[in-house]
């Protein structure tokens, strides 16, 4: 057994990974879900502000992070258009004002159809200049974006009339895969104007270099697919798509927590495994190296 | 002159920035800085497109092993920008429909979005899904318990490990009140928190510190990576 182990192809490692993934997506697996503060205090800081409010979202990933940003972009939309909010989305990624486009086509356009672009909702788009981009916008906005997505003045789109810069945003959503993303905004934004609200949405990997702006700087944060799937369970409670049940695309955070359990599990054996080879062996060759 | 003139413009732009953060009287400065930032990040994008067209030529004419992938390349980029430029396919906008080229080169029917939509997308979704195998034989292969430090991080990639998925619940969940710190997903938080955020603090001061230094050479041209050969006090 220990020599199959120690000469085991990574190709059965492969196999065994595509198949933990695979399974439980196939089975359409999923797991309760438990809700945890940050996820709380992310949905309450939407939840929190009064109709009508003006809430910025900046798409800052591109189509690699998708797996673990996108179910949350999903979720902030539906959740931001549901308590009646206007909707500025823009991107400092390139590839981030195709999401946006992507997300308001699946989540705004079917589900909140009396939402107008122009009255309710407006795409900044993506502006070349990464953090340079909100150091302009937290002086003027229509500096930053003297024309919106699709080509109109900025003065043209009822939405905009009487924006002058940042400011004006009751909450800033900040979906992030890097940089530039979450870090920028807390280091642009919030340190210009210190009362004003962020929120973020982020991957896992770079987590961790955001709790020490939460709860402070940062007012509400979901990290990865767990982030994702508990921020789905609170807008899906109290936002259900109009027959009652949940819009399908509001589990996908909840359906993805499935092949991650698995995923990780088979990670644990792995690791114990792969130990396991690695002290019988190195006894057997102390022994051997005695004799 | 030829390496003043830069280090001057290098050090007034930098200099503004720092002023602008401080007056406001000076923001419109930096908003100018930003424009011509902005102006020579897009003459950047044609070098850059140039040096990549070069680079790959010079691999395909000199027939250097991997030269296919060149061909590749350089067929994948010139195809893109061209029907991005000419906006191929595109279905003109409502305002003006009698004009194709009013169309956006975005939308899914013209050609640019469709490649975005159908190659782009998945191909780059892939490349990120993969590192799942990698680090899956990474974990059998490497990742041993060798002394205090190895055993530390293994037992806290355990913690996170089973701590962020539902196995948390599966596992803990049952933990009566008194014991409430000790369920996983409780534990995690308490490692992010009083482990991870205080390190993750003092590296970031660490490196703001460094920064602060890095950019006061900079400014005052002592330091300058931006004209090439890795900068220092030469």
């Amino acid at each position: 057994m220990i020599r199959f182990l120690q000469n085991l192809d990574r190709r059965w490692i492969f196999l065994a990974m595509g198949l933990a993934v695979a399974v439980p997506i196939l089975l359409q697996l999923r797991f309760p879900e438990s809700v945890g503060s940050k996820a709380r205090d992310t949905f309450a800081a939407i939840e929190s502000l009064p109709e009508g409010s003006k809430v910025l979202l900046s798409f800052d990933y591109d189509p690699a992070s998708e797996g673990e940003l996108q179910p949350m972009a999903n979720a902030f939309v539906h959740h931001a258009a549901s308590r009646g909010h206007k909707l500025y989305f823009m991107a400092l990624w390139p590839l981030g004002s195709q999401k946006v486009k992507e997300t308001v086509d699946a989540i705004l356009k079917p589900h909140h159809p009396s939402y107008v672009e122009g009255r309710d909702y407006v795409l900044l788009g993506f502006k070349a200049g990464n953090e340079g981009v909100i150091k302009v916008a937290t002086t003027s906005l229509p500096q930053a974006y003297p024309t919106v997505d699709g080509g109109s003045q900025f003065g043209e789109v009822p939405m905009l009339a009487g924006i002058s810069n940042l400011s004006a945003m009751d909450l800033v959503v900040s979906v992030s895969a890097g940089y530039p993303g979450t870090k920028e905004w807390v280091q642009y934004f919030v340190s210009a104007f210190p009362g004003e609200r962020l929120v973020s949405g982020t991957t896992g990997v770079q987590a961790v270099n955001f709790y020490p702006y939460y709860p402070k700087q940062i007012v509400g944060m979901l990290s990865a697919i767990k982030g994702a799937a508990e921020y789905e369970v609170l807008v899906n409670e109290k936002y259900p798509g109009g027959d009652g049940k949940p819009i399908p695309l509001l589990l996908e955070g909840q359906r993805r927590m499935g092949p991650q359990l698995t995923a990780h599990l088979l990670m644990i054996v792995l690791i114990l495994l792969g130990n396991l080879v690695y002290f019988v062996t190195r006894g057997s060759d102390a022994r051997g190296g005695r004799r | 002159m030829k390496r003043s003139i830069p280090i001057l413009i290098a050090s007034l732009s930098g200099m503004v920035l720092v002023l602008a953060f401080f007056s406001p009287r000076t923001e419109s400065w930096s908003e100018a800085v930003v424009d011509w930032f902005n102006v020579l990040a897009a003459i950047a994008f044609i070098l850059g497109a140039g040096s990549l067209l070069k680079v790959q030529l010079v691999k395909i004419s000199s027939r250097s092993p991997g030269w296919a992938y060149a061909a590749i390349t350089l067929a994948a980029f010139l195809f893109t920008l061209l029907v991005g430029l000419f906006k191929v396919g595109t279905v003109p906008s409502d305002k003006f429909p009698t004009h194709v080229w009013t169309g956006d080169y975005e939308a899914p029917q013209a050609t640019f979005g469709w490649i975005y939509l159908y190659v782009m997308s998945p191909l780059t979704a892939t490349m990120f899904a993969m590192l799942a195998f990698y680090v899956a034989s990474a974990a059998f292969r490497a990742f041993r318990a060798k002394n205090l430090a190895a055993i530390l991080l293994l037992s806290a990639a355990f913690l996170v490990l089973l701590g962020r998925t539902a196995a948390a619940g599966f596992l803990t969940g049952w933990f009566p009140e008194p014991l409430e710190a000790l369920k996983l997903d409780n534990l995690v938080d308490t490692m992010l928190v009083y482990v991870g955020t205080p390190g993750s603090r003092a590296i970031v001061i660490g490196i703001a510190l460094g920064v602060a230094a890095t950019s006061l050479r900079v400014l005052l041209g002592l330091e300058r990576p931006y004209l090439g050969g890795g900068g220092g006090n030469g």
